[in-house]
C-alpha cells in the first residue's frame, strides 16, 4: 500500500463519517423504520470501483464503527454492521460478474442493506411480523440506491483521470 | 458504460421489481380485512405485556425498566401510538394500525404493537 492510498484511503473514511453525519441532519421519516438515504454508501462504492474491494470493506467496518462510538449507539451498530455487509457481499459478487452498470450495483447493494436490517431487527425484536415491512424497505432502498449509483458513476468516472491510486 | 449492453442491468432492475411486487401481494393477502374483533398485542422485547381489545376506546402508557415509554392510543377501532421516549420517533409518526398482521415497531425501546386475532370480515369488506 503506497502512502499516497493510505491517504485517499483515509480521506475516503472520513467524507464517509461526515456523510453519515448529514445524513443524521436531514429528517427522513417516512414512517418506516431503518429507511435512510444512504449517503455513506456513496464513499463505499466509490472505494469498491476505485480502490477495489478489500479498502471498501475495510472503510465501511471503520466507518460504522466510529459512527455507533460518536452520533449511533451500539443497537445502531449492529443494525449497520448486518446491512453493510449483506449489502457489500451482494455488490461485490455483482461487480465481480463485470455485467452490471454501477448504478445498478448500486441498487442491489441499496435493497440489500434494508433487507440485511431488517432480518437483524426481526431477531432482536423478536417479531416476525416485522416482514410486513419488506416491499417497502426494498423500494426505498433500490431508490435511494439508484440515486447513489447515478452519483457514484458520475465521481468515479472523474477520478479515473486523478492518476491511479 | 458506453457501448456495453444494458441486457443484464434491465434483467436485474425487472427481476428486484417483481420480488418487491411479489412481497407487497404477498404482505397484502397476509394481512387479512379489517377486523372489528381485533386486539393489540404489546411486546416488549419480545414478551408479551398486554392485549388490548380495539373497540373499546384506552389510552395506555407502556412504561419499560429504564423509564423509557410509549404511549398508546386505541381510538375508532384503530391502535397508534401518540407519543414516546425514544430518539427517533418513528413509531409516532407511523400510521395507526387496524388490520391483522399490521404492526407498530419502536426499535430503540424493543416496543411492538401487533394486530392480531379477529374474524375475517368479509361481509365489511364488501360493505366498506
Amino acid at each position: 500500500m503506497t502512502s499516497k492510498r493510505i491517504a485517499y484511503l483515509g480521506l475516503l473514511i472520513s467524507l464517509a463519517f461526515v456523510f453519515s453525519y448529514v445524513e443524521t441532519l436531514i429528517p427522513v421519516y417516512p414512517g418506516i423504520p431503518g429507511a435512510k438515504l444512504g449517503l455513506a454508501n456513496l464513499v463505499v462504492i466509490t472505494a469498491l470501483y476505485t480502490l477495489g474491494a478489500k479498502d471498501a470493506l475495510w472503510l465501511s467496518v471503520i466507518r460504522i464503527v466510529l459512527v455507533a462510538c460518536t452520533f449511533g449507539n451500539m443497537a445502531g451498530m449492529l443494525y449497520s454492521l448486518a446491512g453493510a455487509a449483506l449489502s457489500y457481499t451482494v455488490m461485490v459478487i455483482a461487480k465481480k460478474t463485470g455485467k452490471l452498470s454501477l448504478p445498478v450495483v448500486s441498487v442491489l447493494g441499496g435493497v440489500f442493506h434494508n433487507v440485511g436490517q431488517l432480518i437483524v431487527a426481526m431477531f432482536v425484536v423478536e417479531t416476525a411480523s416485522l416482514v410486513y415491512y419488506l416491499p417497502a424497505l426494498m423500494l426505498v432502498g433500490g431508490a435511494s440506491g439508484a440515486a447513489i449509483g447515478a452519483l457514484g458513476a458520475m465521481v468515479t468516472i472523474r477520478l479515473r483521470g486523478w492518476g491511479g491510486v | 458504460m458506453g457501448k456495453k449492453t444494458w441486457k443484464y442491468d434491465i434483467i436485474v432492475i425487472a427481476v428486484l421489481l417483481s420480488l418487491t411486487l411479489a412481497a407487497y401481494i404477498a404482505v397484502r393477502l397476509a394481512q387479512d380485512a379489517k377486523t372489528p374483533g381485533g386486539v393489540a398485542v404489546v411486546t416488549v422485547d419480545g414478551t408479551e405485556r398486554g392485549r388490548y381489545a380495539l373497540n373499546e376506546e384506552r389510552r395506555e402508557q407502556i412504561t419499560l425498566a429504564d423509564g423509557a415509554y410509549n404511549v398508546l392510543m386505541i381510538s375508532e377501532g384503530r391502535a397508534d401510538i401518540t407519543d414516546a421516549s425514544c430518539p427517533d420517533k418513528i413509531c409516532v409518526r407511523h400510521r395507526a394500525v387496524d388490520k391483522s398482521g399490521q404492526s407498530i415497531v419502536c426499535l430503540p425501546n424493543k416496543v411492538v404493537v401487533e394486530i392480531k386475532g379477529g374474524e375475517k370480515a368479509d361481509v365489511d369488506l364488501i360493505t366498506q
